[in-house]
């Protein structure tokens, strides 16, 4: 059932990004009700699926890499509600799409272990700080979204072409706001699911520590710099980017730490 | 019952022309009331703007009324031979479609023609100058407009110099409201950008001109502030939109002076238009981050791009329009009889 209502919400993605792969080959980029709807039925079947995952596992499905990749699949998409109803950020959604379709995809396809793995033993402190953090990496990956949509809108003003891509975008500012917005949320967030683990007193592989600290220090030093207006957006926008790129390429090595041996 | 439609607009006639058959707002209730004195006449729609008088009927017996508005049109503006276009039915109803969509528009997508057609037809009703036929003929041909600017790229970007260049400040800051705006120079379309821009919510306008009366006249008309030409860059604080267009043989804008200048903008983005020629601001100034710098030749491409745009997209547009003919058509097949 869970294999089907995953294959249904990639299905919706994929849709949502070969509908916006279309109208960006035929010059009308337009954000449509067609992405919204795709994204809330995903939204939907993913939720489905964790809240059926949770019930197997008595406990929030977190505990393998394949159930991270689903719920940050879901907090991306979680985070692109919350951000695109306050932003208004047109083409918000059909940017969002391909990321989550991607990383969804690469849970299933790839050979990792997808069984549902009961916890061995409970800690709600643990449990926060684990969904918390994966939620943080969700404002964190719109953030990326924001920035690499910051990164298009400045190569096209740059270049004075005009063309679809610059009138559909949204104005660079607005973009440079949310980006430095989303920021904030993440390290929020990331520093609420620090605090958390701190509080539950788990013992904490090396490697994990500093690679989350420095994913934390990194945020936090484009927050400060922004702050003090020494940081341009671009700059900021590149970092959010690639940043974020670390974050899923360390991400299979993290959770590997996490898992209680 | 038949559609009939007959008019002048900027195709078949100069402006010379267009203006002796005008018709005006204090001139409208009368010119409706004499042409539904034509025999045969059901209803009657008078479209006057600056690019076309058209004159839509409903009626019969086309012929009859066909000639009854010739002899108005004749007798209104004193000649014998007016050089308008008629169609009947299928053809004035497409034309209406066209027109309201601004494909018949000067500039090919305009969204004023759309205002003025809705205008035209709201006083014609009020007047009690329509019948069922025209009122849901009119009503089509919004709807008709709507679709085709919304499903089509018909509207695309900006086609003259200055309204690319509001398009892109909006592209730049979003909201328009608040920001600064400094004309360095004060030439014709400086000016026009200006006031677009100030239309468009912009706060503060500095002019800067070489001679001062000249700046502190514009300055006074578009509510602005004028400083002294050689004191431009000590109020360039804050400045979020810098317009040039001064007469000047080589840059005073250059990468090294904006450089300093920009220490000082913190993160905000600098758009700077550039309409002079020779051009007032060295072309490296565009590689400054969070500078965008556009001389006329870039917005006059962008220009050009939209048109280009707007014209490939006329098929799609015309294809559109033939199916909703086909509808309204086929609905007045359905309803001969619905006279008023």
């Amino acid at each position: 059932m869970e294999a089907y209502l995953l294959a249904s919400a990639t299905f919706c993605l994929l849709s949502s990004f070969g509908h916006t792969l279309f109208k960006l080959g035929s010059g009308r980029v337009q954000p449509g009700i067609f992405n919204l709807v795709m994204m809330i039925l995903a939204f939907g079947l993913l939720s489905t699926d964790l809240w059926m995952r949770g019930e197997v596992q008595r406990s929030c499905p977190i505990n393998s890499l394949f159930d991270v990749l689903v719920f940050m699949s879901w907090s991306t998409i979680l985070i692109y509600f919350v951000v695109g109803s306050a932003y208004r950020l047109s083409l918000l959604g059909a940017f969002t799409s391909p990321l989550v379709l991607g990383i969804l995809l690469f849970a299933q396809i790839t050979p990792i272990n997808k069984d549902a793995h009961m916890r061995l033993f409970r800690d709600h402190w643990i449990e926060l700080h684990a969904a918390v953090s994966i939620i943080s990496y969700g404002a964190f990956a719109l953030a990326g979204v924001a920035g690499l949509m910051y990164l298009l809108q400045n190569r096209q003003l740059k270049k004075r072409k005009g063309g679809t891509l610059l009138y559909n975008l949204p104005p660079i500012t607005d973009l440079g706001i949310a980006n430095a917005r989303l920021i904030w949320l993440g390290l929020i967030l990331l520093s609420v699911s620090f605090a958390a683990g701190f509080a539950s007193g788990m013992q904490v592989n090396t490697l994990k520590f500093w690679t989350s600290a420095g994913i934390w220090a990194a945020y936090a030093l484009m927050v400060l710099l922004r702050g003090i207006h020494t940081m341009a957006p671009k700059r900021t926008a590149i970092l959010s980017v690639g940043v974020f790129i670390f974050i899923l390429l360390t991400l299979p090595v993290i959770q590997h730490l996490s898992n209680p041996k | 019952m038949t559609i009939l439609c007959a008019g002048i607009n900027h195709h078949n006639a100069p402006i010379e022309v267009r203006e002796k058959f005008a018709i005006g707002s204090n001139d409208l209730q009368e010119s409706l009331a004499q042409l539904r004195t034509i025999d045969g006449l059901f209803g009657a729609v008078i479209v006057s703007t600056c690019n076309r008088v058209e004159f839509y009927a409903a009626s019969v017996c086309p012929m009859r009324v066909m000639d009854g508005m010739r002899r108005f049109i004749d007798k209104r503006a004193g000649v014998t031979e007016a050089p308008f276009y008629t169609h009947d039915s299928h053809l004035s109803i497409r034309h209406l479609f066209r027109v309201a969509s601004g494909l018949d528009s000067m500039v090919i997508g305009e969204t004023e023609i759309l205002r003025q057609i809705k205008q035209a037809y709201s006083a014609a009703f009020e007047f009690g100058a329509t019948n069922v036929h025209l009122n849901k003929l009119f009503q089509n041909a919004f709807r008709v407009a709507k679709q085709v600017r919304s499903e089509t790229q018909i509207t695309r970007g900006s086609t003259s110099v200055g309204s690319v260049a509001v398009d892109l400040a909006g592209k730049i800051f979003g909201d328009l409201s608040g920001r600064k705006v400094m004309l360095l120079g004060a030439g014709d379309t400086s000016e026009r950008v200006a006031r677009s821009l100030v239309s468009r919510g912009v706060r503060t306008v500095i002019v800067a001109n070489r001679t001062f009366d000249r700046a502190a006249a514009l300055a006074d008309e578009i509510g602005g502030l004028a400083v002294h030409f050689d004191h431009w860059h000590t109020a360039f604080d804050e400045v979020d939109i810098l317009i040039c267009s001064t007469a000047a043989p080589h840059p005073i804008v250059t990468r090294e002076k904006l450089e300093a200048i920009m220490q000082s903008h913190q993160e905000r983005p600098l758009f700077i238009i550039d309409l002079a020629v020779p051009r007032d601001v060295h072309p490296s100034v565009n590689d400054l981050e969070n500078v965008y710098l556009y001389d006329i030749d870039s917005l006059e491409q962008i220009a050009r791009q939209s048109i280009e745009v707007r014209q490939g997209e006329v098929t799609r547009c015309e294809k559109m329009i033939d199916r909703h003919v086909r509808d309204f058509l086929h609905w007045m097949r359905n309803h001969p009889g619905a006279i008023r």
